[in-house]
Order: structure tokens, then sequence, then C-alpha cells
């Protein structure tokens, strides 16, 4: 009982960071497409210049989240690239 | 990869090449039977022209591209006839890979459409095929689910590709090494440098083809910049004027006025962009006093799909307005979308395309295999492998070998139904998936080796025999079409035969493959320290071979062609791994 429990426990890490990397990437990508909208070009032009650019967003975030020594440091990551694009990413929607 | 898990200690965390190893690995394997369907019907899509030649082959071949500014007014004509209440037509042209016209619009709640002769520009029946668009169509949005459904999980797939590939690339440590290794004259290391440089060479390809994938689906994947940005519909229009030429019909006056004539229009258009420069003319409201006229460029001779048009009076005939730029990001984004298509090389760069493209197909095809060859040498018992190894070996047999019986498969629908079938382009696409399902049957009852031998000596010989069948149920067999010098059935039919023989290659090194005594590896695979990095990234051609003979053996290890039967590790399976890492 107690080793299946810690069978369990043992692919929690790895759910998270499956879970970081499938929503909390694609998450960061998403903000990053808003945030872009921020950058002072005309409207459709920023709009598209930051749906290009997510996937490479998306792609350093996977790998970001797989490199890293835990779990928890990937979400911490992703969390501290969030806050910039968030800032600017409000800025787009207020 | 046992071989470098062993080696780091439970108290430091993993390296990087063991961690991105291991995110290729899986990305890989998760979207790798997807992906390899994708990949080979996506590369098929570069001659989708062709093909849909090839599956109507009543319509002749054109001696000579009609100019659109004489075909025109015809159409027009027929139009006026077929639709005179539509609120919109779209009218394309023939073009040196297609010989026919054709045209769609609104009719009543859907879309209709019509083909037509180059020349008289009356209706023509054709066979009702969907030809090469099934494959195109497939690439990118499946089939048998709604369409929104069909791109999200195509796309998924791509962005597991995107990873897996950089992944791959942080993994393979001496990538520029490699790229620069070649030892002449020493036999099969010689192969294996050659492999490698093939695999390296075609990256920038892969890399390419992948990310503006998604690009060409970024407006479904990514539409939260949109939603922020454009609070109302007028926004969101001067968006969609940067992707692509479409002009809203607008409301009609309901006066009526004859439709201007349309050839002045054109050839305002072709002093712009060359005789073939147009590719169709939108109609809104025709014979009506609001009616508009939309004069489009055509893709096949720019890297860009950005849109770019002139847009007419209908019913005057003045030049209203010139799109002929978009702004810098929308530029980046139609470049994008045309290196995707292909769609503006001639038939040499076309044919590049297709082959660097199969090389990623086979790339995506030899990893896939390379997965069960790693695994088969550390299965605790051959001859009963655990459950999911065996799902992995079988899916690989009907997605690889398999995939190929199917498509061709494809091709025999549209010649053995009968024209009169109700449906018919549907039951071509219910042949293709009939017969795809019945490999995987086929494929889970046999032993894995003989699955893959029996399915690829399948392909071959109903790649063989197609022209065969052409020959029998057309007028436009091989010996006719190289005397008429009709090279799109030419090319086909021998196409055919080239794939038949790549098909028998394949199985002949599948069977003749013999895996080698174990122990005597040991030492090999100690002293052959300089083998290049593990083929995670490569397998072209000869790659595919090794790997699809490798894991078809019972107890093999590796694919000897490749290792050259020596640098090859008993832990790992794979062509000198230790000694890369």
């Amino acid at each position: 009982m107690n080793a299946r429990l810690r069978k369990v426990v043992g692919v929690g890490p790895l759910l998270s960071r499956i879970v970081a990397a499938l929503f909390g990437g694609y998450a960061l990508a998403a903000l990053c497409s808003v945030a872009a909208v921020a950058l002072p070009m005309a409207p459709t032009e920023a709009v598209l210049t930051g749906m290009l650019a997510s996937f490479v967003v998306y792609v350093c975030a996977v790998v970001w989240v797989f490199a890293v020594r835990s779990a928890t440091r990937a979400w911490v990551g992703l969390a501290i690239a969030a806050l910039p694009l968030s800032l600017a990413a409000w800025s787009v929607w207020k | 990869m046992s071989s470098t898990m062993s080696t780091y200690s439970k108290a430091k965390a993993p390296g990087i090449r063991q961690t991105m190893s291991d995110l290729h690995t899986w990305t890989g394997l998760l979207a790798g039977w997807i992906l390899y369907a994708m990949f080979l019907t996506g590369t098929v899509s570069y001659f989708k022209d062709e093909i849909s030649q090839w599956m109507r082959p009543a319509v002749p071949a054109q001696a000579q591209v009609a100019n659109p500014a004489e075909l025109a007014p015809r159409l027009v004509e027929t139009m006026s006839r077929l639709a005179p209440t539509s609120p919109q037509w779209s009218i394309g042209f023939p073009d040196e890979r297609s010989p026919t016209a054709n045209a769609f619009w609104r009719g009543g709640k859907r879309f209709e459409s019509a083909t037509f002769d180059p020349v008289t520009a009356q209706p023509i029946e054709v066979r009702d095929t969907t030809g090469g668009d099934f494959f195109y169509r497939f690439h990118f949005q499946l089939h048998y689910m709604p369409v929104l459904w069909g791109r999200w999980i195509a796309s998924i797939c791509a962005m597991f590709m995107l990873v897996a590939i950089v992944s791959g690339v942080i993994t393979h440590k001496k990538i520029f090494v490699d790229f620069f290794t070649f030892r002449w004259g020493k036999g099969q290391r010689s192969w294996l440098d050659a492999h490698n440089a093939l695999s390296v060479f075609g990256l920038p390809f892969h890399l390419m083809i992948t990310y503006t994938g998604l690009v060409t689906l970024m407006l479904m994947l990514m539409p939260w910049g949109g939603d922020a940005a454009f609070k109302d519909r007028g926004a969101r229009q001067a968006l969609q004027n940067e992707l692509s030429a479409f002009v809203p019909a607008g409301k009609p006056s309901g006066d009526k006025a004859p439709i201007a004539p349309v050839a002045d229009m054109i050839r305002q258009a072709q002093e712009r962009w060359g005789q073939h420069g147009v590719g169709r003319i939108t109609i809104n409201n025709p014979g009506d006093t609001a009616s508009r006229v939309m004069v489009v460029r055509a893709d096949n001779q720019r890297v860009s799909v950005s849109p770019q048009y002139l847009l007419f009076n209908g019913t005057s005939g003045q030049l209203l307005d010139t799109k002929d730029s978009v702004g810098s990001a929308a530029e980046t984004r139609g470049v994008m979308y045309a290196l995707h298509l292909g769609r503006f090389g001639d038939l040499p760069l076309r044919w590049l395309y297709f082959l660097v493209s199969l090389a990623g197909t086979a790339m995506v095809g030899s990893g896939l295999v390379m997965w069960t060859v790693k695994r088969r040498a550390k299965l605790p018992n051959p001859d009963k492998p655990y459950f999911g190894f065996r799902l992995v070996e079988r899916l690989n047999i009907a997605s690889v070998a398999g995939l190929s019986v199917a498509m061709v498969a494809f091709f025999y629908g549209n010649r053995l139904l009968s024209e009169t079938l109700a449906d018919r382009k549907d039951w071509e696409i219910h042949v293709f998936f009939m017969v795809w399902g019945a490999t995987l049957l086929y494929a889970m009852v046999r032993p894995a080796k003989r699955g893959w031998i029996e399915l690829l000596w399948l392909a071959a010989g109903l790649l063989l025999a197609l022209p065969v069948l052409n020959a029998m149920t057309t007028d436009r067999g091989l010996w006719n079409s190289l005397a008429a010098g009709d090279w799109v059935f030419a090319g086909f039919d021998l196409a055919m035969i080239a794939f038949a023989a790549l098909h028998a290659w394949l199985a002949i090194r599948t069977t003749r493959h013999r895996p080698k005594v174990k122990p005597v590896r040991k030492t090999a695979a100690v002293t052959d320290g300089t083998a290049p990095a593990p083929r995670r990234l490569g397998g072209v051609a000869g790659g595919a071979a090794a790997a699809v003979a490798a894991s078809g053996a019972p107890s093999g290890a590796s694919g000897s062609s490749l290792s050259g039967g020596t640098a090859v590790s008993p832990r790992s399976g794979m062509p000198g791994v230790e000694g890369a890492r």
C-alpha cells in the first residue's frame, strides 16, 4: 500500500511539469500575443507580430519546464516570465 | 538512454541533454503516428494539382494555358446563366498545373461550385473525386470529424513536432561537427556520414515547415491578441484585409445593370503582373449597379500569399482601389505561408520540396521505429513484450507501411469505383480508411517482422500494378502518355514505379536483417568511442530502412546497415550512443 502510494506521489512532479508545459506554455504564449498589442505599431501589425512570435515563446516555455531541476522551479520560471507580459497585456485589456 | 541514466547519481539532477532527450522521445512518440501521416500526405500535396489531374483522366492535358483576358468574358456569360441571383461569384482560371477553370458561388446558404472547359467556358462533368485535395486537407484537418477539431489535433501535433525538433537539436551534441564530417571510401562509415549530413541538411526545412504550418493556422490557435485589440467588426475586417483578398459583397442596390467588360480589367492587371499573374476574379452583386469586380493576383509567381488585387466598379469598369502591399508583419506571415505551400516553385523546386519533405517523413518514421529498436534489446522477455511495447510496434507497422497501402488504395478506388456510384468521392475516401484500418488489424495478428515485410511487399505490388490498372481503365497509359509528352500522367506512373522500388527495397532490407549475437558487440561499442551521436534527428530513407529492418527482428538490437554492425551498444541498441555521450 505504502509503496503504491509512493509511486502515485512519485509521478506528481512529472504530471505537474506536463501540465506546466502544455497549459502553462500555452498561457504564456497567449499572454505574449496579447502583450504584443502594446507594441508601438499599427494594431493589425502588432496583433500579427504577437501571433507569429507566440509559438517561439511556447517552445521555449516547454524546453524550460523540462530542463530545470524541479517542477516548482518550472512553474516559478513561467510565473516570472508572465509578470512583465501581464503588465503589458493589462495595458491592452483595460 | 539507460546507459546515461545509470551514470548520473540520484542526488544530482539529470543534465540538459538527458532531459531534452527524454522530452524528444516522448513528444516524438505521442504525436509521431499522426505526424507521420501529416508529413506524408503533406509531402504528396506538393503535387496536389497533378494528382487531381490523374484522378480526372477524362479531362485532357492542356496544350496551352488559356489567356484569362480571353476566357473571362465567356466565363462571366456562363455564370450569368448558372447563378444569376448569387451575391458573389469567384472564378478561378486554368494555370500550368490545372487545366480547367472553376468557380464557386454563394447559392442560398451554401456554396456551390462548377468546373469549366478552358476554351468554351461551358460546365463540364468531371469524375466525382476529391482528387489530390483529399491528402491536402487531411494533412491539416484529418477526416471524419469537425474541421475545427481536426485542425486543433493537427496543430497540437505540429507543436509537439516543434518541441521534438528543438529538443532533438539540443540532444544532438555534435550536430555541427557531424555536418562537416565525411569519411570517404570507408564503406559503411561513409554511408553513416552521408546519412548524418543529409538528416542535418534537411533540418532547416523541417523547422521551417513545422513553424510555418503553425503560422497557417495561427488565427485559430492564437486569437487572443486580436480579441484584445479589435473591439468592433470594422477593425477585425482591417486585419482580414491584410491576410486575404476578400471584400464582403455589401448590399445590392436592387437596380439591374450589365457587368462592365471584365477583359479590360484583367488586361490592366496583366500589365502589372504578367499574362498569367491573374489567379481569379471575384464579382460581388453581379448584374447590380452596386457591383464590384476584384481581380486577384495568383500565388504562383511570388514568395508570398499576401493579398494583391485590383478593385473595379462592376458597371462602369472604373478602377477603385489597388491593393499591392501589406504591413511588414503581415508580409512576414504571407511569406511564411507561401514557404509552407511552395506554390511559387517551378518544377525542379517543387521536386526538391517533395524530396526534402519525404526525408522529413522518413525522419518521423525512423524515429517511431527507433523507439522500439532501443527498447527491444532491454526487454525482460523478448518473446513476450509488455503491452505498451506491442502497441507501439503494431501502430508503427500500420502507420508507416499501412499508410502506403491505404494511399495507393485511394488511387485504386478512383479507377475502380463505378462512375455512377452515389457519393462516389466520399467512397474513395472510405476505401482509404477501410484499407488503413485493415492494415492495422493485419499488423495486430501477424508477428511484427512478418507484418512489416508483408505490408511493405503489398504496398510495392499495388504501387507497381497501378500504372497497369491506369493503362487498362484509361487511354492514358504509360506508353501513350510518354508518346504524347503528357508528363503529368507519365510522371505519375513513373513515380509509382519508383515508389514500388523503394517499398520493395525496404521489404528486402527488413527480410535480410539478422540480429547479431549479443556478446560480440560489447567490446565493439567501447572501441567505437568516436561514433557520432544518436540518430534522434536523423533518418532519411536509409535510416528508415535500417530502423525498419531492426524493429522487425525478434531480438535484434539495431540497424546493422547504419552502424556497420559493429558500433552497436548492447544496452541501448543505438549506434554509438555511449561514445557520443
